[in-house]
């Protein structure tokens, strides 16, 4: 029945969606307390495929047991980034902390470049043909992991800025930079740990990502510009709009896939970009500009 | 003096005059001097110098960051290109073509952009995205022969065609050299005349430009047309030299980022900057690829990495680029 095929790839294309939402979720975050925007974030993930790639090739780890390495070892990169350089640059002009990104997006990219060359790379889980049955619903058993597990680390995400003491002292540095100051907040380490923390989110969603896609060095910069895509969609700095945002862009790039030709489907996620831009330019969840 | 001469040197120190002349005169006997592995580098230099140039009219003159200037290089080459292989249309005329399509691609970009107050990030990605956006586009477009690629035929040339643009690359060496010192010339008197001035105005505060009754959207729109039609003509320059085009390699993020490099590290704003960082970028590659020659090391890639590391260092210790920082040192800056 054809409607089931829609259902089918509809589904799909939501717990994608979900991987890529926790992948923006981690650009909104660094962006939404920082306010520093992540143009080396694609170019991170890529870095926790290859340790996933090298994990399963080496030992033969299942990547989604390489979300908690992953997301420690971007932690740390985000942390030393953060705390070394960014954290210089904060006062500087906002095209000039971009541009320090993009130089680091170059050197990432190139240096996995000659490392793993260019050809693309992919991993064989044991479950990667697996389905599950829900009524009609057909679901791939990859995804649907990578979207619960990506669930799980949102969902750590939001509790730790929610409830922890650390992660209110994060969201004051961001309501009121000087304040935060004042009352005696360690603004740069904050800074750097929450740096990290975007980070880690996408150190997460390059492990779980890993299962189901393959991975080239040019994979780094088209998955920033998906970030961005999907978190100017959703709303900059709303957390929750990133995972929506990767839902929408996920499901619209899985029914183009569907309708036109799937090598095409990029087109139609531009062009969600470009009416957002023009027609909802603060998100569907952002505020809207004082 | 006439006018126009007054305009191009005025303010300009006499040393710096003589030494653009000295660097010119070079540039101009340097095919002779150089063997053709260095004249393919020069050639390089000239077309990153040329495109630097003119991606800073936009950057460095109105303060848009353009980040997808591979779009207008790949709409004039592949314009260029397809005219070229279906129609047997020369370069020259098929520039006619190729600079009108960028023009516009630009102006739809700008007005969209600026009427909708697309501004800062947002407008980067923008740029990226459309960018992007051709290149699935021409995958997918036959008349191009889509991602299998466009090729231009190639025969062995026993003179120099440059109606046709085929020939020794001595030849497409001098057709840059001029193009580069046209747009020098060009941006110069752009930086000097109205035009220039406001873009300047809207660069350091557009508030206050509009304040002062500058019609922002229209010289921003400027900006952007100039530029994008400037930057198809190294694009068609590029079908021509290469003679084969993938929109996977022509469009792609990275070759958008490779064109600002010299301009960031030479000095946006500064007109010598995106020559004088071209010559920095590749002269400093060609050097590190000799130094690992030597000790019999071959990493195909480094370049790049090298690259990623200057601009580092450049962005961090020497915002400004390097040039401005010379300039001031050697007593070369302009005075106003």
């Amino acid at each position: 029945m054809p409607l089931d095929i829609y259902l089918n790839v509809a589904a799909g294309g939501i717990l994608a969606g979900l991987v890529y939402g926790l992948m923006a979720l981690g650009l909104s975050v660094i962006f939404g307390m920082v306010r520093v925007v992540n143009f080396a974030h694609g170019e991170m993930m890529a870095i926790a495929m290859y340790l996933a790639l090298l994990a399963f090739g080496l030992f033969g780890v299942d990547p989604l047991l390489m979300i908690v390495p992953c997301a420690a070892v971007l932690f740390g990169f985000g942390y030393v980034l953060q705390g070394a350089l960014i954290n210089r640059f904060i006062t500087r002009p906002e095209h000039s902390q971009f541009l320090l990104m993009v130089a680091i997006a170059i050197i990432i990219t190139n240096i996995q470049l000659i490392a793993f060359g260019p050809d693309a790379r992919s991993v064989q889980t044991p479950y990667a043909f697996d389905s599950y049955q829900l009524g009609r619903l057909i679901v791939d058993a990859d995804k649907l992991y990578g979207a619960i597990a990506a669930l799980i680390v949102a969902a750590a995400l939001f509790a730790f800025f929610r409830f922890t003491r650390t992660g209110t002292a994060i969201r004051a540095c961001a309501d009121n930079y000087t304040g935060a100051q004042i009352v005696g907040l360690n603004v740069k380490r904050l800074y750097a740990l929450t740096f990290g923390l975007g980070c880690a989110c996408v150190g997460a969603a390059g492990a779980i990502l890993m299962v189901s896609a393959d991975v080239t060095p040019q994979f780094g910069p088209i998955a920033t510009l998906q970030a961005f895509v999907i978190v100017i969609a959703g709303g900059l700095g709303s957390m929750v709009g990133a995972l929506l945002g990767g839902v929408l862009i996920g499901l619209t790039a899985a029914m183009a896939g569907l309708l036109f030709t799937p090598s095409a489907k990029a087109m139609f996620v531009y062009g969600i970009l470009v009416l957002v831009l023009l027609f909802l330019p603060q998100g569907i969840m952002g505020k809207k500009p004082s | 003096m006439s006018p126009i001469i007054a305009r191009l040197t005025g303010g300009v120190p006499r040393r710096a005059l003589i030494l653009l002349g000295l660097f010119v005169l070079f540039m101009l006997i340097a095919p002779a001097l150089v063997g053709d592995y260095l004249l393919t580098v020069l050639i390089l230099v000239l077309y990153f110098a040329y495109i630097g140039q003119a991606w800073n009219i936009m950057m460095g003159f109105a303060g848009q960051l353009s980040l997808g200037h591979a779009l207008y290089v790949g709409l004039g080459a592949y314009t260029a290109a397809a005219l070229y292989v279906h129609f047997g249309i020369g370069p020259w005329l098929g520039l006619l073509v190729a600079v009108p399509v960028a023009v516009l691609a630009g102006a739809v970009i700008g007005f969209l952009a600026f009427r909708f107050r697309v501004a800062g990030v947002y407008f980067a990605i923008l740029t990226i995205a459309v960018a992007e956006f051709a290149r699935v586009g021409f995958d997918h477009l036959s008349w191009t022969s889509g991602s299998s690629g466009l090729f231009l035929p190639v025969a062995q040339y026993t003179h120099n065609d440059l109606w046709h643009l085929r020939g020794h690359p001595a030849m497409f060496y001098y057709v840059m050299l001029a193009a580069t010192i046209l747009v020098f010339i060009g941006s110069r008197l752009i930086l000097k005349s109205r035009l220039g001035y406001y873009c300047l105005a809207i660069r350091e505060d557009e508030q206050a430009a509009r304040a002062s009754g500058i019609n922002t959207f229209r010289y921003k729109m400027y900006a952007v047309m100039i530029s994008a039609g400037m930057t198809s003509f190294a694009g068609v320059f590029y079908a021509f030299y290469y003679n084969n085009l993938f929109p996977e390699q022509v469009f792609s993020i990275g070759r958008s980022i490779e064109i600002i490099l010299a301009p960031l590290v030479g000095g946006v704003g500064t007109l010598i900057g995106p020559v004088f960082g071209a010559f920095v970028l590749q002269g400093l590659a060609e050097g590190l690829h000799a130094l690992l020659d030597t000790f019999g090391v071959d990493i195909p890639g480094i370049k790049h990495v090298f690259f990623g590391v200057v601009l580092l260092v450049v962005v961090i210790a020497l915002p400004e680029g390097i040039w401005p920082w010379i300039a001031r040192r050697l007593g070369l800056a302009e005075r106003n």
